[in-house]
């Protein structure tokens, strides 16, 4: 068994290598945890002054669609404006309101207009605005913007640690000179490459759990479908960033170059992974997407965890991520004979 | 002993590129001889010891290890190679990486500790098992990389400059060790750019430039070439004399 000798070895390497466990283990949740507490945050409460001129049922209106009011003359406010301590003034300009923004962040303009708006509406009630009822048919109301790209983060991480990782140690076996000794045996390049699998995805499958479950139980993020579903989707993920990762090794000559692949290989993938909405992307660019890995992970792991989804919606992307493994292995395997032709 | 000889090559080239490393080589060595392959460095003795272990093919040429012909799985079960660098998984133990590759040559169980305990003695590390080879010294490392090599009771050991970078007593020890695995009938096949080193061998090949220029036992060289030393007579075939 001497695949089971590369995979037992492989398995001790990690435990004797605490800070490469940690990396894999509690970067990914200190990330997420990070992104959770920036997107999940409270919504934003826009600071608005108001003229001595503005009728008070207006400023009291506006309190009450979560602004935060300060009177103050048009000097002052100028001022405050150009140092951001207010996001907008309104004052009166014969008998009708008039609003200056700060404007230069997105976020607090929408929360001013937002709030203005409802405030205009509720005040002028003889248009009679027609109510929208609206149902949802995944998510909800309260669906934060961390609960939509979520999965596809946690997918990321994973393809993205275990991408570097996996290729880092590989590529260091051949530098190190064991890659040379191993070749020096009978070993069979395929036992080299499974025992790599093995070895990393009993390894990565304990990792992809862990981030799975601080994700959906600690962070609380919105989970509709099979635990096991998202259990096997992130195992497939990281056997593919793992065949990937070696794969490319045999192309880098040192650790840095290792890296150079991040922005080449990784970071793009974030892009046409369902982070950002493709539709307004050309066509041509678009179809990129296909063959990037992480697109199929993205899209079943959203299919599980925001649709609750099953076997049916998913079955395609499994395939897919077990071809992109498949295919990966049997190039490692053929990379290999750069170092020994047998 | 009319034995066929071990290790047989015979016009062997091979290129890199438009680089011609090795240029027509050929030699035998014999069963239970100590083979050095003296030469500087650049000359093409990594190139050649790598085409006998079969971890590389030669592009002209075939070389016949055990009358098969290399590179061969069943014949490198039987050929121990040991390369430069000391090749180890530094975040392990040494009892782990003996373990490893012994896993790989198949040993199992019992038989595989007593290798491990056989091979420790020999090289003199038997105390220092458990500790892991990131706080080995740059000798311990030679010798446990020697130690790896020599898990599966090899017929031929192949050695890629054992004693680089080694202090001279370590450097005598570790040729004690070659000695005594010599007598136990193993094939050993040195390379070396130390001259006196070249002295311990049964016989010698000088190879420069990637060609062959002598071969002989260190005894017959010097005589051949009226020398004193093995510095001398790898002058004179280098084509000093003139």
């Amino acid at each position: 068994m001497r695949v089971r000798a590369i995979v037992i070895r492989i398995i001790r390497q990690f435990f004797r290598d605490k800070r490469t466990l940690g990396l894999m283990i509690l970067a990914p949740m200190f990330v997420l945890f990070l992104m959770n507490l920036v997107f999940n945050g409270e919504e934003y409460k826009p600071t608005i002054a108001v003229d001595q001129a503005v009728p008070v049922a207006l400023a009291e209106k506006l309190q009450k669609n979560d602004a935060h009011i300060k009177w103050m003359g048009k000097q002052t406010a100028k001022a405050q404006l150009n140092k951001q301590q207010i996001d907008a003034f309104i004052e009166m300009k014969e008998g009708m309101p008039q609003m200056t923004l700060e404007g230069s962040d997105p976020t607090a303009n929408k929360a001013v207009l937002m709030s203005v708006q409802k405030t205009l509406q509720q005040l002028t009630p003889q248009t009679k605005t027609m109510k929208l009822d609206t149902i949802y048919l995944h998510g909800s109301e309260e669906m934060a913007l961390f609960d939509n790209f979520g999965p596809v983060l946690i997918g990321f991480f994973i393809f993205f640690f275990v991408f570097l990782i996996a290729g880092v140690s590989f590529l260091r076996e051949r530098t190190r000179g064991t890659l040379e000794r191993l070749l020096a045996t009978p070993l069979k390049r395929w036992e080299i490459v499974v025992g790599y699998v093995i070895g990393f995805g009993i390894f990565t499958t304990f990792q992809a759990s862990l981030i799975s479950w601080f994700a959906i139980h600690v962070l609380d993020m919105m989970m509709e479908g099979s635990f096991l579903y998202v259990l096997l989707i992130t195992f497939l993920l990281s056997m593919t960033a793992l065949t990937l990762g070696t794969l490319l090794s045999a192309f880098a000559n040192n650790e840095l170059q290792m890296i150079q692949f991040i922005p080449l290989i990784v970071v793009p993938q974030i892009f046409f992974s369902g982070l950002f909405n493709l539709e307004t992307m050309a066509q041509w660019l678009r179809s990129f997407s296909v063959i990037m890995p992480l697109t199929y992970g993205a899209d079943a792991l959203r299919e599980i965890m925001i649709r609750g989804n099953g076997w049916n919606e998913i079955a395609i992307d499994v395939y897919v991520l077990l071809g992109f493994s498949l295919l990966f292995m049997i190039l490692n395997v053929i990379a290999l004979k750069k170092y020994r032709k047998l | 002993m009319a034995a066929k000889p071990c290790i047989c090559v015979e016009h062997v080239s091979r290129v890199f590129g438009k680089k011609k490393v090795l240029d027509d080589i050929a030699l035998a060595v014999e069963r239970g001889e100590i083979f050095g392959m003296l030469g500087p460095s650049g000359a093409g003795k990594t190139t050649l010891v790598k085409l006998i272990a079969g971890i590389d093919q030669a592009t002209e040429g075939t070389i016949h290890v055990f009358d098969v012909k290399m590179p061969h799985l069943q014949a490198m079960k039987r050929i121990g190679f040991m390369a430069q660098s000391d090749a180890l998984y530094e975040e392990l133990t040494a009892l782990e990486n003996l373990q490893f590759f012994s896993a790989i040559y198949g040993l199992r169980g019992k038989r595989q500790k007593e290798r491990i305990e056989e091979v420790a003695e020999l090289v003199h590390l038997t105390e220092h098992l458990k500790k892991t080879v990131h706080h080995y010294s740059g000798g311990m490392k030679r010798r446990l990389s020697l130690a790896a090599s020599l898990l599966h009771e090899p017929e031929v050991l192949i050695l890629d400059e054992p004693t680089v970078g080694i202090d001279p007593v370590l450097r005598q020890s570790i040729w004690a060790e070659l000695e005594r695995i010599r007598q136990q009938g193993t094939t050993i096949v040195v390379t070396t750019h130390v001259m006196d080193e070249a002295e311990k061998c049964q016989r010698l090949a000088m190879i420069r430039d990637g060609r062959l220029i002598a071969v002989g036992s260190p005894n017959e060289l010097k005589e051949k070439t009226h020398s004193e030393t093995i510095e001398q007579a790898f002058l004179y075939f280098g084509g000093a004399h003139q």
